[in-house]
């Protein structure tokens, strides 16, 4: 290894040649190295992967049929010669849900972004026992999902939940009623309890950012006689626009794949049903593997096409 | 410093406003869950609206471990989430190592490759995943849910112990290689007592992330032979159904939680330097 750290590229251009069966053997190496993690891969992420791929192209109900029957395109769509269309694409349960999850997602990602934001510039200001309340935000986020929905599940109870109490006596809600048993508000319920659990993780992604800025900005912004307002909206925030890009796509991606919370609070209810939960409904619940499998298909492919966008236009960098 | 003219003194206290309902909006809920947990199951229907508890019993945090396997629950999510960990971090400094000081070709191509696997939405593998996890007969197993859990560990450990060795001066490494130490041996004896704070953030992390994991241990167990506490929560019901089972759920929650605390109060340096290198390096 002749080449100084800081310019590899100079003598990866014209490697001497007891460099270059150096380098080979490195590979090789290399590949020696790589090689359990790419096959762990293989086995929990691509072969599965393919294999719902696979079944999203059959028939297949795990209870009754032995194997899977190639269906082709007929999970996606498909319309019977009385014109009910039996396809995905056609059937308005996928549809709602595709709704909700993303009335959730924007809604939820909005919110925790401005109270990430709120939580982050109060921890980094020179207030009194910011450490205290930096290790207070992260609980939220580190407790268990379950635990938390369940904790708020309580809340909402129907007959002893403390916020169906408050709801009742402002008004909000009939005798009787509680903010997830109403359809109106369900989803909104839910978005509540999602704030309440991610904004602390937008908080610690936004606080890494905002220490980057170096103070002498601001001291300089004094003495120019602007206004904290000011110095917000033309320093923090511009200067804070990377770190905020990504934390928004960190927090829309997990929004958009959304199970555990809404599921345990609300179950299968069509209301609050997300495109998981619908597509774990049919695979597990109806047993419809093949149909499930293609619900699943098009939540990767949301989710890719989120994450291309993501890649590309931050134009993120590996090397 | 300039005198405060009425505007900014409105600022200041609409400021404190908002921090104290924040601060309400983050601690309620846990008072809410500790008072619940501490009520006597008998007076749960009267005093579930009060705020505070006439009396107070530890009832309920027994009655967990009585009605139902919870403690054989505890200790399924124990050995899932300690094995995903020890499995994660084995594969991943291999890997890291591989990533972050050689030089091959298709190293960018296989970075994509597992941040995209890390992108992954779980619902898009459960189903082949359960019917693999069949084939291969680990169904309702412990070892079944280490398996799967390592979809979304192994990527995030990869990531971020390579980002960690990339910056582990070459000096180090070169010197071994020269000594004719073995590739294993120089991840070993030199790499390693460098990379221990990575280890122990990348392996905190990915044991919280390993121990609140549902979805795959909904569908992958069926009894509590390898069912973790999150499924035994999501779904519990009391001992009878004449009771009402949210003291129970609570205790139940309350003893799930205090590990993690505990976790988050030693380490909480590394939990957010390791969740920021993670999410602004990927």
């Amino acid at each position: 290894m002749t080449h100084s750290p800081t310019e590899p590229q100079l003598s990866a251009a014209q490697p001497p040649r007891r460099t270059r069966g150096l380098e080979a053997s490195r590979a090789r190496t290399a590949f020696w190295l790589l090689l359990p993690t790419l096959i762990v891969l293989a086995l929990v992420a691509g072969y599965p992967l393919l294999r719902t791929i696979y079944l999203s192209f059959t028939d297949y109900n795990i209870n009754t049929d032995a194997h899977p029957v190639w269906a082709g395109l007929s999970n996606y769509w498909y319309t019977t010669d009385e014109g009910i269309g039996l396809g995905v694409l056609q059937s308005p349960d996928w549809w709602r849900a595709v709704g909700n999850t993303l009335r959730f997602t924007v809604s939820s990602v909005v919110l925790e972004t401005l109270l990430g934001l709120a939580l982050a510039l109060v921890i980094n200001s020179k207030i009194r026992g910011k450490s205290m309340l930096r290790t207070a935000i992260l609980v939220p986020w580190a407790i268990p999902t379950v635990v938390s929905a369940q904790m708020w599940n309580w809340m909402y109870n129907d007959s002893f939940g403390i916020l169906s109490d408050w709801g009742q006596k402002l008004g909000i809600l009939g005798q009787g009623q509680s903010f997830i048993s109403n359809t109106d508000t369900a989803l909104w319920a839910l978005v509540a309890v999602d704030v309440w659990k991610t904004a602390p993780f937008m908080a610690l992604l936004l606080l890494a950012g905002l220490q980057t800025i170096p103070s002498d900005m601001y001291e300089a912004a004094d003495v120019d006689g602007a206004s904290k307002v000011t110095q917000f909206w033309r320093l923090t925030l511009p200067l804070l626009t990377p770190a905020l890009l990504v934390a928004l796509i960190f927090r829309t991606l997990d929004a958009l794949r959304v199970f555990d919370m809404p599921y345990v609070v609300k179950g299968n209810s069509p209301e609050t049903m997300t495109m998981s939960i619908y597509a774990r409904q049919q695979m597990f619940d109806n047993a419809q593997f093949g149909y499930g499998s293609a619900v699943s298909v098009l939540i990767f492919l949301i989710i890719m096409l989120f994450t291309v966008g993501y890649i590309t236009s931050l134009r993120v960098r590996f090397d | 410093m300039r005198k405060h003219t009425p505007l900014q003194l409105l600022g200041q206290v609409l400021f404190w406003v908002i921090v104290v309902v924040v601060l309400f909006y983050v601690l309620f809920p846990f008072y809410w869950a500790i008072k619940t947990s501490l009520t006597p199951p008998v007076d749960l229907s009267r005093t579930a609206l009060a705020a505070f508890p006439d009396s107070i019993t530890f009832q309920n945090y027994v009655d967990v471990f009585r009605g139902q396997p919870f403690g054989r629950n505890l200790l399924n999510s124990l050995v899932v989430a300690v094995g995903t960990v020890l499995i994660s971090l084995v594969l991943a400094s291999l890997s890291a190592y591989a990533l972050g000081k050689y030089r091959f070709r298709g190293k960018t191509a296989l970075m994509y490759i597992i941040l995209a696997v890390s992108v992954f939405p779980q619902i898009a593998v459960l189903g082949g995943m359960y019917s693999s996890i069949r084939a291969l007969n680990l169904y309702n197993s412990t070892l079944g849910l280490m398996l799967s859990y390592l979809i979304f560990t192994l990527p995030f450990t990869v990531w971020v112990l390579t980002s960690f060795v990339r910056e582990i001066p070459n000096e180090l490494e070169e010197a071994a290689v020269v000594d004719g130490a073995t590739p294993l041996q120089t991840l070993v004896q030199v790499l390693f007592p460098v990379m221990g704070p990575a280890l122990v953030t990348t392996g905190l992390l990915a044991f919280i992330n390993a121990w609140n994991e549902y979805l795959f241990a909904l569908t992958l167990t069926s009894d509590d032979r390898a069912r973790t506490v999150p499924v035994a929560i999501g779904s519990f019901s009391g001992a009878s159904q004449y009771e009402n089972p949210f003291a129970q759920i609570m205790a139940a929650s309350v003893i799930v939680t205090i590990p993690l605390i505990i976790l988050v109060l030693i380490f909480q340096r590394r939990i957010v330097s390791g969740l920021t290198a993670g999410a602004v390096k990927g």
